[in-house]
């Protein structure tokens, strides 16, 4: 019987020739990477559990991006005792907003050339997922897990069964990465994963760029999953070059690999999709939405902040004006776009269009600071998750959709579909 | 471990850990401070009326979303003595044997309580009873390795006896 990518990066990295699915395996981790809001709580657990240096500060890596810039004093201290870690570890890699480079952790760590293909990476936060589009396996943890992991360069993981989702035919030309996992979470639901492996494949998924790959990686726990993954293929080798001359070794599912399930995804007829709130599977085709009145448009997060995501949006706006009444917030999602943003003219386009360009920050994707919503308002949003109250007040809602979508609706003032505003 | 009783309080399906403790609070890492703004927004009334070793019953999914270690930290310093689901989202189910809080899987149990009833759990029986019913329900155990943590007190003293079996070597 052969092995999903999944159960063979767990193999190799537990040193054993065969896993299966509920195995518990102890495996050594490539990277290990926390941010300003689990980070504090991970050095704390560290401290306690005797450690004194981390297991290896190549391998350990820092972001503050959640509430960086500080918005506040307690924010600051969590940031400082995070910095304070990062130096006093030595740790090769520390990104902050306004000392080089710096970025929303998901978006920095491919960026940087730091994820591999075959990889184990564990992230405190669970949009680690994320950079299973590279071929790696990653996984959100909380803190203390991340505190054991940075001691001893190793986990325990119980190997998930993995679910097969094949994508074909050639989708419409507003179709993103974005529209697909969504459509995908309306299917299977937000429990539809949980504790698997869900594994994107099919001829769809080889004509997708990578930033559409990390954004459905990113949106893989909604559905509960323990990681999502795309094998490495040219895409990946390109996207890798110039970033890292490290070598990889890559690993494939064979063609025997053993599933829980497999689900056939076609392509063709996929329409923008829109979730409603409270929840990221509460998912219907922009057509459906009805007259839904907006009060801001977000445009940024690990899920799309990149420049893939900015140059769509700023397409559609570009020469145009945000509607009366709406505010439209665009965040680039690390350092590095936002100075091609700005080379590009976007980040003028943005902001001669009316809107406010953010340094990179998670800020309003978690209802941290940087554009909170007030009870009763409405957002458009190119994140991740519309729960109760995640932007701001338990009354407002949040309708997750890409940038395009996002992008007509800050022109429009209501959820709008990009044709509406394409001439 | 010795045998958990409290009362029981309902909480629905897919019970994300933004309703457990808010973003807009994660700055904060005081214990005490986050216990006051647990499900602030979805459940109100909870903490007002929540007595220590209380229990949260709770449907499938319990704790998806975020991997905020802050939710369990909260639920813990609220005084919650276990918490029993349908089923929990992995992170969440994680964070709790690492700070040592019982998470435990048992459906019928979630089905067959109902908001204000006493509640025992035995863990060494494996054993959920409804005093308010005499209902009794047998939960599935915990992996043989999660036990080790949970027995640990938490995954950071387990870690702690680790390191220091590696530097006696």
């Amino acid at each position: 019987m052969g092995l999903t990518i999944t159960e063979k990066i767990l193999a190799r990295s537990a040193g054993r020739e065969l896993v299966e699915p509920g195995d518990i395996v102890r495996a050594r981790v490539d990277l290990v990477m926390g941010h300003d809001v689990t980070l504090p709580l991970s050095i704390l657990e560290f401290e306690r559990m005797g450690a004194t240096r981390v297991f290896d500060p190549e391998k350990v890596v820092a972001v503050s991006d959640h509430f960086a810039p500080a918005p506040n004093i307690k924010a600051a201290d969590r940031i400082k005792m995070v910095r304070d870690f990062a130096h006093a570890q030595g740790l090769a890699h520390y990104f902050e907003p306004g000392c080089g480079q710096s970025g929303v952790c998901h978006a920095i760590l491919p960026e940087q050339g730091l994820v591999l293909p075959g990889f184990v990476v564990l992230g405190a936060d669970s949009h680690t997922t994320t950079y299973g589009a590279l071929g790696a396996f990653a996984t959100g943890m909380g803190s203390t897990d991340i505190a054991a992991a940075m001691a001893l360069g190793e986990t325990w993981l119980r190997v998930p069964e993995s679910l097969r989702l094949h994508y074909r035919g050639e989708p419409d030309r507003w179709i993103t990465g974005k529209d697909l996992i969504l459509h995908t979470l309306g299917k299977l639901g937000v429990a539809g994963a949980i504790y698997k492996a869900m594994e994107f494949c099919g001829p769809t998924i080889d004509g997708l760029a990578m930033s559409d790959r990390l954004t459905m990686c990113n949106m893989a726990v909604e559905a509960g999953a323990k990681n999502g993954i795309i094998a490495a293929d040219d895409m990946t080798e390109q996207y890798l070059r110039g970033k890292t001359s490290r070598p990889y070794e890559a690993l494939y599912s064979d063609p025997d690999a053993r599933y829980s399930a497999t689900y056939e995804v076609s392509c063709e007829e996929l329409q923008p999709q829109v979730a409603f709130p409270f929840s990221p599977d509460n998912v219907r085709p922009v057509q459906e939405a009805g007259e839904v009145s907006i009060d801001a448009v977000i445009i940024g997060s690990c899920t799309n902040g990149r420049i893939e995501d900015l140059r769509v949006a700023a397409d559609l706006l570009r020469g145009r004006q945000v509607s009366k009444g709406v505010r439209l917030i665009v965040i680039p999602a690390t350092q590095k776009i936002y100075m091609q943003a700005l080379d590009e003219g976007l980040l003028a386009v943005f902001a001669k269009a009316g809107g406010a360009v953010s340094t990179p920050t998670c800020g309003p994707c978690f209802g941290g600071h940087m554009g909170l919503l007030a009870a009763g308002e409405r957002a458009v949003s190119t994140t991740n998750r519309n729960f109760v109250g995640r932007m701001g007040h338990p009354e407002s809602e949040v309708y997750l959709a890409s940038p395009a979508v996002a992008a007509a609706s800050a022109m429009i003032g209501r959820i709008a579909h990009p044709e509406e505003v394409v001439a | 471990m010795k045998t958990l009783r409290g009362k029981a309080w309902k909480v629905g399906e897919n019970v994300d850990t933004d309703q457990i403790i808010a973003g807009r609070y994660l700055s904060l890492t005081d214990p005490g401070g986050l216990a006051e703004h647990c499900f602030e927004s979805s459940y109100p009334d909870l903490v007002a009326g929540f007595a220590r070793g209380d229990i949260i019953v709770a449907g499938d999914n319990f704790g998806c979303g975020s991997s905020r270690e802050h939710a369990v930290v909260a639920l813990k310093a609220l005084g919650v003595s276990c918490l029993i689901a349908k089923s929990f989202a992995r992170i969440f189910f994680r964070n709790c044997v690492n700070l040592g809080l019982l998470p435990l899987e048992c459906p019928g149990a979630v089905e067959a309580i109902e908001a204000g009833d006493e509640v025992r759990v035995d863990p060494i029986s494996g054993t959920i009873e409804n005093l308010s019913t005499g209902v009794v329900f047998d939960f599935k155990p915990l992996p043989p390795f999660l036990e080790e943590i949970m027995a640990a007190g938490d995954l950071t003293m387990f870690v702690r006896r680790q390191l220091r079996e590696t530097d006696e070597l």
